[in-house]
């Protein structure tokens, strides 16, 4: 019998926070610049330079505290992490190491099927960021790019109660969804923007013990994420079963091959030497700053889902979808303000029609050729009956090319439905005059014929027949 | 002027600019041609003739325009650790040896805005470690009172330039002494503001929780006149306290009664020489007859501040000097092997002996293992010298001592020794790790040679050691001697004017 065996994963979870200057200099934080040409004194640690704290991305720190109800520290410490590196100036990062500004926080995780779990966040602290090393821009030469360098990173680490790789995805994802919908960190993974490091050990089931744990730095897409831990899981459990011990060590994802591989022990055998960074007294924080971030709050992802759920009546699946990001859930929000009454309608809308024009021309929701304004409109004139349902989607489709509004698309490809009962009737007689058995057939009992009256008068309406009223007036004229 | 004009206070210097009696740029050739006539001292890194020319220029267009800045024409030198935009600043380390920052220190800029027109960058213990001046990649600075000894450290340039009659003022840092124990060792006046009074800002930092920029004159009025001027919020560093500068100026006519001087009385113990001790006293007492109430203080950790110290400012200089790698700027070592190569011979080549075993010691106490044991035992400690003043300042308003334990040691003689020479420390280094005020006033002289009195106050409390040190030197004349060749060694200490 072989052992079963339990993976436990930790996150630590990087997001470089969107402030416009760096974390300790006026330097700007803007991607894809000339390199160091968004490096100020600070930045390059010339000789007599201190760093000072960047309010805004203390803030926005607090902010992510917040919506996962962790705790704020009132006087939290900066502290140096001292190694070598070409790429990191001062010879050490300034992060935050006994006193980070959150600590104990929670965050509900919805997994695919349909689960929830509830993540601790043991802390996240703020740290600036290295420069770049460009190993192949130069012939036998490492360049130097120092842009990045002091550009605020929110570190975010969970406790290692993720158990599997699709868990750790979850939970990553939720927290992408969070700090994007905070307006805290643009998300974007192949700047680098959010990227994360794992922390993977596997146990026997049963046993409380963890196992010894590996650490797969800087992954960045959930993909990956995904590929790295599954791959590192197996190979854990692989050694494990051979009588191998596993090696604490920090291992690199290459995913060229999906595949995981130590990194040169040096550089995990680093002894950071941590301690208070003496140029900056302990970061200050007043009831009034919280209150103040508490009141700039928007309305949280998993709020906002519990209300589209209670009084909107959505489906849970719908209103997770909706709320994947702020800028979806906000553009439901504002078709449903414009045409209000039927969520179940406009959430349809949302994810079905709209999504996938958007992803078929990759754009995000915020460029969409069809505002929300213009949607509602369209979706306005379907409950009125003017169009079908499925006129609708043709119209949309118009209305995405850039024809115009829904009435202009309407008219000007002559779409409206004929809902003028008189008109009908007319059509109506017409049809009936025209098969007299089928219409004998049918009043003797045979009502499967009512579809063949129903095609009959669309083709002579063209289709733009209301398909509810002509079916009424069609069932009130058999009858005799 | 020249080493034998009698001294010059700041406000007459100021008065004859304003009246035109003398132009700024002929007060600054004479500090160049005076910095030159004494090169044997060694005070000096660089001189800057052109900044100091163009500099003298504009004070005369300000002058003759009127209503200039307070310290408009008077010539000065900086600590050659402070950053000048487009002077070279070495930190007298082979390490900066080419190093021209691109922009002033706070303390620098500030000066300027004042009026002042700093003639040059002057020597140091590399990054300021040391209390010899021996340290210095560029040669041991002389005391001008006796050319085989210490002018002390690591101010030594600033304070023999200042001792030598070169310039009225210069600044310096002080982090554990390095203003106050120089200045007594040359005879002349060392303020070490509040920690957080003065900006950081652009002063190449040794030990970033200790470090602090002030100033070193011939009198506790000249340094009123100057901390005016340099003290004040930077928003660019982050331990600045945001609180305005005081009147120091006016201070200095304050009187003195009611003054309560504590007398420290670890600060008399083993190790101060008898005269020195002697002296102290004495000028103590002239204090008393001035008003002040001399009482007994006691400061029962105070034997701690060396150990502790040691451990501090080691840990953070091992820091603040990683940024020295041979990347960016300063210097690289010759065609480097690989990374490692590169970083182990740029430093080893870069620093001197002084400056590496620091980094060593303080590496060390902050490695893992051996943390708790020194960097937060140390800081514990450092908390428990703090509580020690606030608890003495419940009973007095100045703490009083010797400013070291005997005047200024011979070139060379403590030097294969360093913990001798950190021994020498003990009377300042407390004050450094509390982050209080402190002065150094000339007290009398010894064989010759000038000696200190320190004289400590509560945070922000500037004003009370310069009300009380003008009020010395209103009664005593060791500040307005000089150490010219005739009298050396002939004077007799203790005389009051």
């Amino acid at each position: 019998m072989s052992t079963q065996w339990q993976p436990v994963i930790g996150l630590e979870i990087h997001a470089q926070l969107a402030t416009h200057s760096k974390l300790f200099s006026g330097a700007p934080t803007a991607y894809g610049a000339e390199p160091n040409t968004q490096a100020a004194a600070v930045d390059i640690a010339l000789p007599g330079t201190l760093p000072v704290p960047n309010r805004a991305a203390l803030e926005k720190a607090i902010a992510f505290g917040l919506s996962v109800d962790a705790t704020i520290a009132r006087d939290s410490v900066f502290a140096r992490k001292n190694y070598f590196y070409p790429d990191l100036p001062k010879g050490y990062q300034i992060s935050q190491y006994e006193r980070p500004i959150v600590a104990e926080g929670r965050l509900a995780v919805r997994l695919d099927d349909g689960r929830t779990l509830d993540v601790r966040i043991e802390r996240a602290h703020i740290e600036e960021d290295a420069g770049k090393s460009l190993h192949d821009a130069f012939h036998a030469a490492t360049g130097i790019d120092l842009n990045r360098a002091g550009t605020p990173l929110l570190e975010i680490v969970s406790a290692p109660v993720l158990h599997s790789a699709q868990e750790a995805v979850a939970y990553m994802r939720t927290v992408h969804t969070l700090v994007r919908w905070l307006g805290i960190c643009d998300g974007n993974m192949q700047e680098g923007s959010f990227r994360c490091d794992a922390n993977v050990s596997v146990r026997p089931a049963g046993v409380e013990k963890l196992g010894t744990r590996t650490e797969i730095k800087n992954v960045n897409s959930f993909r990956f994420v995904e590929k790295a831990i599954e791959y590192e899981i197996e190979r854990q459990i692989r050694a494990l079963e051979n009588g191998e011990t596993i090696v604490q060590e920090t291992r690199l994802y290459d995913p060229a091959h999906h595949r995981t591989r130590p990194m040169r022990s040096k550089e995990s055998a680093d002894d950071y030497r941590y301690f208070p960074d003496p140029d900056l007294p302990p970061l200050a924080v007043d009831e009034a700053l919280i209150a103040r971030v508490r009141d700039g709050l928007p309305e949280l992802p998993q709020q906002r889902q519990a209300r589209y759920v209670a009084a909107l009546g959505l489906p849970e699946a719908d209103a997770a979808q909706l709320c994947a990001d702020r800028a979806t859930a906000d553009y439901f929000e504002a078709v449903l303000a414009a045409a209000p009454g039927e969520a179940k309608v406009c959430a349809n809308w949302v994810l079905g029609e709209l999504a996938a024009a958007l992803n078929d021309a990759a754009v995000p929701i915020e460029r969409s050729n069809v505002s929300a304004a213009a949607l509602a409109g369209l979706l306005v004139r379907v409950r009125e009956g003017a169009i079908s349902g499925k006129t609708a989607k043709e119209v949309f489709a118009a209305m995405w090319a850039g024809e115009g509004d829904a009435d202009s698309v309407i008219a000007a490809r002559g779409l409206r439905q004929i809902s003028d009962s008189g008109a009908l009737a007319a059509t109506i007689d017409a049809v009936l005059a025209e098969f007299p058995k089928q219409t004998a057939d049918y009043r003797a009992g045979n009502e499967k014929l009512l579809q063949f009256f129903v095609g009959q008068a669309m083709k002579r309406t063209r289709g733009q027949a209301n398909p509810q009223q002509l079916n009424a007036l069609l069932v009130e004229k058999l009858a005799g | 002027m020249s080493a034998a004009t009698p001294p010059v206070s700041i406000a007459r210097l100021a008065a004859d600019l304003a009246a035109r009696r003398v132009s700024a740029a002929e007060l600054a050739q004479d500090a160049l041609a005076a910095a030159r006539a004494q090169t044997s001292l060694n005070a000096f890194v660089t001189l800057d003739d052109a900044g100091a020319t163009a500099a003298a220029q504009a004070a005369d267009v300000s002058l003759a325009r009127g209503a200039a800045p307070a310290l408009t024409g008077i010539p000065c030198a900086h600590k050659d650790i402070f950053c000048t935009d487009g002077v070279r600043t070495t930190c007298a380390s082979r390490m900066l040896e080419q190093f021209v920052p691109p922009y002033d220190a706070s303390v620098v800029e500030r000066l300027k805005a004042g009026g002042a027109v700093a003639i040059g960058k002057t020597n140091l213990d590399e990054f300021a470690m040391g209390s010899s001046n021996e340290n210095s990649a560029f040669g041991a600075v002389c005391n001008p009172w006796d050319p085989t000894r210490v002018p002390g450290g690591s101010s030594g340039g600033s304070a023999a330039a200042v001792a030598a009659g070169i310039v009225p003022f210069a600044t310096g840092t002080d982090t554990g002494g390095s203003i106050r124990q120089p200045a007594a060792f040359c005879g002349i006046t060392g303020l070490k503001p509040t920690y957080g009074r003065v900006s950081r800002w652009g002063m190449i930092a040794f030990a970033s929780s200790l470090d602090c920029g002030g100033v070193l004159a011939r009198s506790a009025e000249d340094c009123a006149h100057v901390l005016g001027a340099i003290a004040g919020h930077d928003a660019r560093d982050a331990t600045s306290v945001d609180r305005a500068a005081e009147d120091y100026v006016g201070a200095l006519q304050q009187p003195l009664a009611g003054l309560r001087i504590g007398i420290a009385r670890e600060y008399f113990g083993a190790g101060i020489d008898d005269a020195v001790a002697h002296g102290v006293r004495a000028a103590l007492a002239e204090l008393e007859k001035r008003g002040a109430k001399l009482v007994e203080v006691s400061l029962p950790n105070a034997h701690l501040a060396i150990p502790a110290y040691y451990v501090i400012a080691p840990a953070e200089a091992s820091s603040n000097l990683a940024r020295y790698d041979g990347v960016r700027y300063g210097h690289r070592c010759a065609n480097p092997t690989s990374l490692e190569d590169l970083y182990t011979r740029s430093r080893a080549e870069g620093f001197g002996a002084e400056v590496k075993r620091r980094i060593l010691v303080g590496t060390y106490a902050l490695s893992a293992g051996y943390y708790d044991a020194y960097y937060l035992r140390a800081q514990r400690v450092r908390r428990l010298i703090a509580n020690d003043f606030t608890a003495a300042f419940d009973t007095c308003d100045l703490i009083a001592g010797p400013t070291t334990p005997s005047v200024a040691f011979a070139l060379g003689e403590k030097s294969g020794d360093p913990l001798a020479m950190y021994a020498a420390d003990v009377n300042t280094v407390a004050v450094n790790l509390a982050g209080l005020p402190a002065i150094s006033l000339p007290a009398g002289f010894d064989r010759g040679l000038p000696f200190g009195l320190q004289l400590i106050a509560p945070a922000f409390a500037e004003a009370r050691l310069l009300t009380a040190g003008h009020a010395l030197q209103q009664a005593t004349d060791f500040h307005t001697r000089r150490p010219d060749a005739d009298s050396h060694g002939s004077r007799r200490p203790g005389v009051p004017a």
